[in-house]
């Protein structure tokens, strides 16, 4: 890329010759606030917040969107550039309800900071405001557009990057609306409960579905035993919410947890370890019976749910496992209960998920067995930070504690679920290992590794090509389908993970993220598996002993029972 | 892309038009910038936008519900409920309101028992709130479809309106 010079109060500063202002400014060091913009997102100056001066161009520009030219000279904190900022907040701030005392967002909101950073000195209260009812009809996400201020990261988060086409701009003028389809409550359209909206809204406008309190109540209950399973992604990022950065933090997840109270402090990385033998065989006998090719992963609820409405036709692809969290809820339910001669009902199963969409998978009718669920209760990472926080833990202090048996033990293929192409690695290194009868070396497979939207890759296992493909962010996966749909897609396994990067990514992760932060996560989980002693999911002496005293076979009857699921055709543009 | 085939969200009303619909898509979906005309003759045809003529309207044109639904919801042109065989306005401009059209217009809601914007049960009306509708020599005034009607008096609403079958 060609780079030019541009003069930004008052330094010469060379950046690359297709650089916009605010990144030019950024590049100098220079901090200008933003709202409309996010990185990643198509940029379109909505709000014009980033307001600069640039010399021999009459108006304000918005920064976000404006290109640099070959000697431009741009100010960027002048009085009018200022004054300008201060009054376009100011006037958002009159039409914004003043709660944030009570706000999901309340210490990590944009409009907050830039109100400070703006110096915002009195709000007009007086005018008249447009009031919006609350949605809460999702089981993941919930909406407050009373507090929405039209930036549209939503909007373009969730048809551009999840191409799920539910959050538009409706009505016009006074009456704009950021809302779903139809203007119906979101738990009733096709939306996928991805949450990837509320991770880019800049307010509390669109926030995870708060669970906090059941959990609370649930602990409190003498007669409950209460135990709880913890996700790969959770471990590399609930240091976040704390100010650290993205690092392994298993041993102070697993302490943390035991303080809030918890019975049993488990992984779900020991079903992670179950899924992708139960999936591994199931891909050895779809490869040898002449069954549906390819299979593909089941493991993440948003690509499901999205599947059943925009391709029904290819659900016969979906592997029929149940994700690692649905596996866990059943075995603590059945085979923990029996060991602890507890009746199902008596064990109160929480899951702390990246993932908002793992609040409506356990709400699935399929999920639960004579009326018992799995899954009681699901918290994000998000919500597990402020339960620390209720709970008054400190949790950079917190010592290194391990997770309990048998449900806490695991190996490296089940952490890698946590990134996109994990899945796919895990399951070839047993795949391999069980076609080819002989242990398998060379167990990292970086084709499959990285934040690339579709990563694809043909391997030679015995003699036989086994063609791969990987798809992260649902916009993405559409590409595959459609690739399938049309008899173009010779793959014999594919795997799909709704958030961009994966669970990593996911719609419940800490707050702010961006590609660097992706990428720690994602480096943070391959170390992780490097960390482990066991890096093969059949190796897994505590899944070895299950299958000895409890299931039997791999696709064996009890593994049908519990492990497997079936799914549902749904209508494209709304809920059955 | 947006096409999916679940058999329970395929039915559609049996109905003559939505065959009309399905011609009309087939001229419309290969233009680009079609779908604001696509949309008028779609209102043209049913009178208003019903759901599921959106939601063909969405798969023809590949793009997601919630889109039509935007562009449906920005012009003012566009109706999303079913509107009465016969549009009442009345005007609401300065010289009518002087002469008294708010009387006017609250006789109307009282004939019809609705408010403006609604529409009767049986589809026979729909108030229609205006501002000024240029025809302040007959004030106060109001206009039935096409048909305008001046110098009013809440008297006079009652049969006028029985007109309008
Ligand atoms: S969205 Fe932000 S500014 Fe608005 S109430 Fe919540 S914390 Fe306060
Ligand atoms: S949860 Fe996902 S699909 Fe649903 S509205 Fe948000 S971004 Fe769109
Ligand atoms: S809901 Fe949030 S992200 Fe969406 S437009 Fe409103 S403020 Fe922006
Ligand atoms: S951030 Fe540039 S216009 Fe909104």
């Amino acid at each position: 890329m060609d780079m030019i010079t541009v003069k930004i109060d008052g330094k010469d500063i060379q950046v690359p010759a297709d650089a916009t202002v605010l990144t030019a400014a950024q590049m100098a060091g220079i901090d200008i606030p933003t709202l409309c913009y996010y990185p990643g997102l198509r940029p379109e100056g909505a709000c014009r917040v980033c307001a600069v001066e640039v010399e021999g161009v009459k108006s304000l520009v918005a920064s976000c969107v404006y290109p640099v030219t070959p000697g431009a000279v741009i100010h960027t904190n002048t009085p009018r550039v200022r004054n300008a900022r201060r009054t376009i907040v100011e006037l958002m701030l009159a039409n914004h309800p003043n709660s944030c005392l009570t706000c999901e967002r309340n210490n990590n909101c944009e409009l907050q900071q830039i109100a400070f950073k703006v110096g915002v000195r009195k709000v007009s209260f007086s005018g008249e405001r447009r009031e919006w009812l609350k949605d809460e009809t999702s089981p993941s996400v919930v909406r407050d557009p009373e507090k929405c201020i039209l930036c549209g990261r939503c909007v373009k988060v969730c048809n551009d990057i999840q191409s799920a086409g539910i959050l538009n701009y409706n009505n016009r003028g006074f009456d704009t609306l950021v809302a779903p389809v139809l203007n119906r409550g979101l738990g009733s359209t096709s939306c996928v409960a991805c949450g990837q909206c509320s991770v880019v809204c800049p307010v509390g406008a669109i926030t995870e579905k708060n669970d906090v309190d059941e959990v609370w109540r649930a602990l409190s209950d003498p007669k409950l035993h209460v135990v709880v399973q913890t996700a790969p992604a959770v471990r590399v990022a609930i240091g976040e919410e704390f100010g650290l950065t993205s690092s392994v933090e298993t041993g102070k997840l697993v302490a943390g947890l035991r303080r809030l109270g918890f019975d049993r402090v488990f992984d779900t990385d020991f079903t992670a370890d179950l899924t992708i033998i139960e999936e591994a065989h199931e891909l050895l006998h779809r490869i040898q019976n002449g069954g549906t090719l390819p299979m593909i992963t089941s493991c993440s609820p948003g690509w499901i749910k999205f599947l059943e409405h925009n391709y029904p036709a290819l659900l016969p692809h979906l592997s029929t496992c149940k994700s690692p969290q649905q596996m866990f809820g059943a075995l603590a339910k059945s085979y923990y209960a029996d060991k602890m001669g507890l009746k199902p009902e008596e064990i109160y199963v929480v899951s702390i998920m990246p993932c908002t969409a793992k609040k409506y998978e356990a709400k699935r009718p399929e999920m639960s067995r004579d009326g018992i669920v799995d899954v009681d209760a699901v918290l994000t990472t998000r919500e597990l930070g402020r339960m620390f926080e209720e709970a008054g833990i400190d949790f950079a202090k917190l010592p290194d504690e391990e997770f309990d048996e048998p449900m806490g033990i695991s190996t490296g293929a089940a952490v890698i679920f946590g990134a996109s192409g994990g899945v796919m690695e895990a399951a070839l290194r047993t795949a391999v290992e069980v076609i080819t009868g002989k242990e398998l070396h060379d167990i990292e497979f970086a084709q499959v590794r990285g934040l690339e939207g579709i990563k694809e890759a043909t391997l030679d296992v015995a003699g036989q090509k086994v063609k791969v493909a990987v798809a992260n962010g649902l916009a993405n996966a559409r590409k595959l389908m459609d690739l399938l749909a049309a008899g173009q897609a010779d793959y014999h396994f594919i795997e799909i993970m709704s958030c961009p990067g994966g669970c990593i990514g996911g719609g419940g992760q800490p707050l702010p993220v961006d590609m660097e932060v992706r990428l720690a996560r994602m480096k943070a989980i391959y170390q992780a598996d490097r960390d482990l002693p066991l890096r093969k999911s059949h190796e897994n002496p505590a899944v070895k002993e299950l299958y000895k005293t409890f299931l039997g076979k791999p696709l064996g009857h009890k593994s049908h029972e519990l492990l497997h699921t079936s799914y549902t055709c749904r209508p494209l543009f709304k809920e059955c | 892309m947006f096409e999916g085939a679940c058999a329970c969200a395929q039915q559609l009303p049996n109905n003559g038009d939505y065959d009309r619909l399905a011609e009309l898509l087939n001229k419309y979906k290969q233009q680009k910038g079609a779908l604001i005309p696509m949309l008028q003759e779609t209102q043209k045809l049913f009178g208003y936008l019903p759901e599921p003529a959106m939601e063909q309207i969405a798969r023809a044109f590949a793009v997601p519900l919630g889109h039509i639904y935007g562009v449906a919801t920005f012009y003012a042109q566009f109706y999303l409920e079913p509107r009465g065989r016969h549009v009442i306005r009345v005007c609401q401009g300065t010289a009518c309101h002087v002469r008294g059209s708010s009387k006017i217009l609250d006789r109307v809601k009282q004939e019809l028992g609705i408010n403006a914007g609604e529409t009767t049960k049986d589809f026979r009306y729909t108030i229609e709130p205006v501002a000024c509708i240029g025809a302040c020599g007959l004030a106060p005034v109001m206009m039935i479809n096409e048909n305008t009607h001046g110098r009013l008096t809440p008297e006079m609403m009652s049969k006028i309106l029985l007109k309008y079958e």
